[in-house]
């Protein structure tokens, strides 16, 4: 693509502000799902936006190591942390229940105030950062504050953990449009890894902490022991 | 000696700590890797400086960080050979975890070690994150629900904290682009402090509150420290002596590289009163906390969050006095609480319990132990003759000329947290012995060298170390 097209220039910018403005709306979305599996299929979603986005920046900025954190995006994150999170759900029943510690209105109210915020924050000291960065870096930060909000309105570990990726997708999202900054890739891999960590963190700590109760049960039983 | 003998060492030592099977020969090793290490660090020292490559550097500060970090990393692996041996007797651990355990903690050294030489902001952070992860996994070892959900919330903690610190990283970077450009150059800590002074200034600020809030949660500065107490508290005791005596320190080191950056460039945000307020609030916080802990590790942890603000205040007050009693409390603080976690680690294992009310008259029952402990408690209260008496007067005295105000409060809240410490040393040291008591098998060697380079801090520091100290707290300047 050339840079030098003015026409191509501002498509371009605007469809990367497309996919950065999707991000944010994704968020909005998680806020107020009350499933589980919901919250699930819209963090899947999620994924896919920046993943999509991640490829674009790649394309505009002649970036091509950028393709393997969309890659490791949509691979990881659109489609084998969500299968594994929806097989916790079910082995554990609670695919049905979303404990929010307050209302969804109130939720969504300080989601946009977050919004509003990052705006007003980013904007005015990223001019000298060119205008990509610029608006990507509001967005960015409004999808970080997003999730740590749904990171503190719900309860069980499910819900925080998808949270927490949310966060991440939104530093991804800032790092490519950081334009020429080394090591993305690296740091995406690395937060891939995290990531991975906490899902077999929250499985093995659920399921063996069942497994475990029923087998010190059977012990106690077969020995002749109360517990 | 070669900066990366610091890296492999710690690295190869993790691969074939994974392979050993036969616990006896792993710790050995594990002590032998570690002794290796320090070595290394001594090496690198009194070595040539090698000039700053794109991904690891060495500078005067730095190398104080990973001297102290070495020297306790070597120290704990020899307390952590006795303390599991005990484990292993008593069945708290099994044979494959205690081979995991070593692997990990050779893991954690290479990711400090990392952490503390990286030239790159961007490769700091994922040591830092590395150095977390593997902390992590050892909290849970032990796999109580307690320890489990000690893990689970250092890990959401922790990693909300590597987030900000990722973001604010970021920003950096951009406010570098605009003056050194794109590539490895705008990442590297030299380039970033030689040409900080033409950085947009509102960039800078904002990625300075992302980057002390991020970093700052390891730090465990109030109110970000809600994981550190938990994690203390349910994990091995080596690890709470590493996490402790290390790496809060490695996280307070990430936290005063990017104060150097701010520093050097006249328009941006003054990061001290932040550090200042910060500190302060964990010091008060932490001082009133002390009076209600049941738990024997938690309460030293409280101690440690009390310890970080005082130095957090200290690198925030700035000058050269302040900077170099900073340093020198970080340094004996290190000391001192690994030593008293390795007191505390033994306590609990002849006692069986880690609930103070049930611990009572060590000094009569264990009168080595108990002694250790209490010149271990005497030492981190602040009272002289300790090296940690003369840091914390530096910091009150050098205070009290420039802020009267801020100095009184510090003044009174660590005597609010001597107070404390006094009060619970006296149960569990004195007093007629009850409960189970069994003999113990510590290894006195670690506590007693680190509370006697504690005790001769404080009453006489070797000029070269003094002229060392000032120099780098110049740098800090």
């Amino acid at each position: 693509m050339s840079p030098n097209d003015p026409l191509m220039t501002s498509l371009a910018l605007d469809v990367a502000h497309l996919f950065a403005g999707g991000l944010v709306v994704v968020s909005f979305m998680l806020l107020y799902q009350d499933r589980m599996t919901a919250v699930i299929n819209i963090f899947a979603l999620h994924a896919l936006v920046v993943s999509l986005s991640v490829a674009w920046q790649a394309a505009i900025q002649d970036a091509p190591h950028l393709y393997i954190t969309a890659a490791i995006a949509l691979v990881v994150k659109a489609v084998v942390i969500p299968l594994a999170l929806h097989r916790i759900v079910m082995r554990l029943g609670i695919h049905r229940t979303i404990e929010p510690v307050v209302g969804t209105g109130l939720t969504m109210l300080a989601g946009i105030g977050l919004v509003a915020l990052s705006i007003m924050v980013m904007l005015p000291i990223t001019q000298q950062a060119g205008t990509l960065a610029r608006e990507d870096l509001s967005f960015a930060l409004s999808v970080i504050l997003l999730g740590l909000l749904l990171m503190i309105s719900r309860r069980n570990a499910v819900s925080q953990v998808i949270g927490f990726m949310s966060i991440e997708n939104g530093l991804i999202l800032a790092a490519t449009a950081a334009k020429g900054m080394p090591l993305v890739v690296e740091i995406s891999v690395a937060f891939s890894i995290l990531v991975a960590l906490i899902v077999i963190g929250i499985f093995l700590f659920r399921i063996r902490e069942r497994f475990e109760t029923v087998d010190i049960h059977l012990l106690h039983e077969h020995r002749g022991e109360q517990p | 000696m070669n900066v990366t003998s610091l890296l492999l060492v710690p690295a190869l030592g993790a691969a074939l700590l994974a392979l050993i099977g036969d616990e006896r020969k792993a710790a050995w090793l594990n002590v032998l890797v570690s002794f290796l290490t320090f070595g290394c660090a001594l090496g690198v020292l009194l070595g040539e400086r090698p000039s700053p490559g794109p991904f690891l550097i060495v500078d005067d500060l730095n190398v104080v960080f990973i001297l102290i970090s070495t020297l306790v990393g070597f120290t704990t692996s020899v307390f952590s050979r006795s303390y599991i041996a005990h484990e292993l007797e008593v069945g708290h651990l099994t044979h494959a975890y205690l081979r995991f355990y070593h692997a990990m903690y050779q893991t954690l050294m290479f990711g400090m070690n990392l952490a503390l030489l990286a030239n790159n902001i961007g490769l700091m952070w994922v040591a830092v994150e590395l150095a977390t992860l593997t902390t992590v996994l050892m909290v849970g070892i032990y796999r109580t629900p307690a320890a489990l959900e000690a893990a689970w919330k250092y890990f959401l903690l922790g990693s909300v904290g590597i987030a900000l610190a990722l973001f604010g990283t970021i920003l950096v970077y951009l406010a570098a682009r605009a003056v050194v450009g794109e590539g490895l150059d705008a990442m590297a800590w030299h380039i970033l402090v030689a040409n900080a002074a033409g950085f947009d200034p509102a960039l800078l600020n904002l990625a300075f509150v992302f980057l002390l809030l991020g970093y700052g949660t390891k730090v465990g500065l109030v109110p970000l420290h809600a994981w550190l107490p938990d994690a203390h508290a349910e994990g091995p005791t080596p690890i709470s002596a590493v996490l402790s005596g290390l790496l809060l320190n490695v996280a307070l080191f990430a936290v005063l590289r990017f104060k150097s950056i701010m520093s050097s460039n006249p328009a941006a945000l003054a990061p001290g009163p932040l550090m200042v307020t910060l500190g302060l609030a964990s010091v008060v916080f932490a001082a009133l906390m002390l009076y209600r802990r049941q738990d024997i590790k938690r309460l030293f942890a409280y101690s440690s969050i009390e310890h970080m603000g005082v130095i957090t205040f200290a690198f925030g007050m700035g000058g050269t006095l302040a900077n170099f009693a900073g340093l020198l409390h970080m340094v004996l603080h290190s000391l001192t609480k690994s030593a008293i976690f390795f007191c505390v680690g033994h306590v609990a294992q002849v006692k069986g319990t880690q609930r103070m009310a049930e611990i009572r008259g060590l000094t009569v029952s264990h009168p080595t132990l108990g002694w250790s402990l209490g010149l271990g408690v005497v030492a981190i209260a602040g009272l002289p003759p300790m090296g940690l008496f003369m840091t914390e007067f530096l910091i009150v005295t050098t205070t009290f000329a420039r802020a009267p105000a801020l100095a009184i409060i510090l003044g009174v809240a660590l005597l609010v947290g001597l107070g404390a410490l006094l009060l619970r040393l006296n149960g569990l040291a004195f007093g007629d012995p009850d409960g189970r008591s069994d003999p113990d098998t510590a290894s006195f060697l670690p506590i007693g060298l680190h509370l006697a380079i504690v005790l001769a801090a404080g009453i006489w520091l070797p000029p070269a170390l003094v002229a060392w100290f000032q120099y780098v707290a110049s740098l800090l300047n």
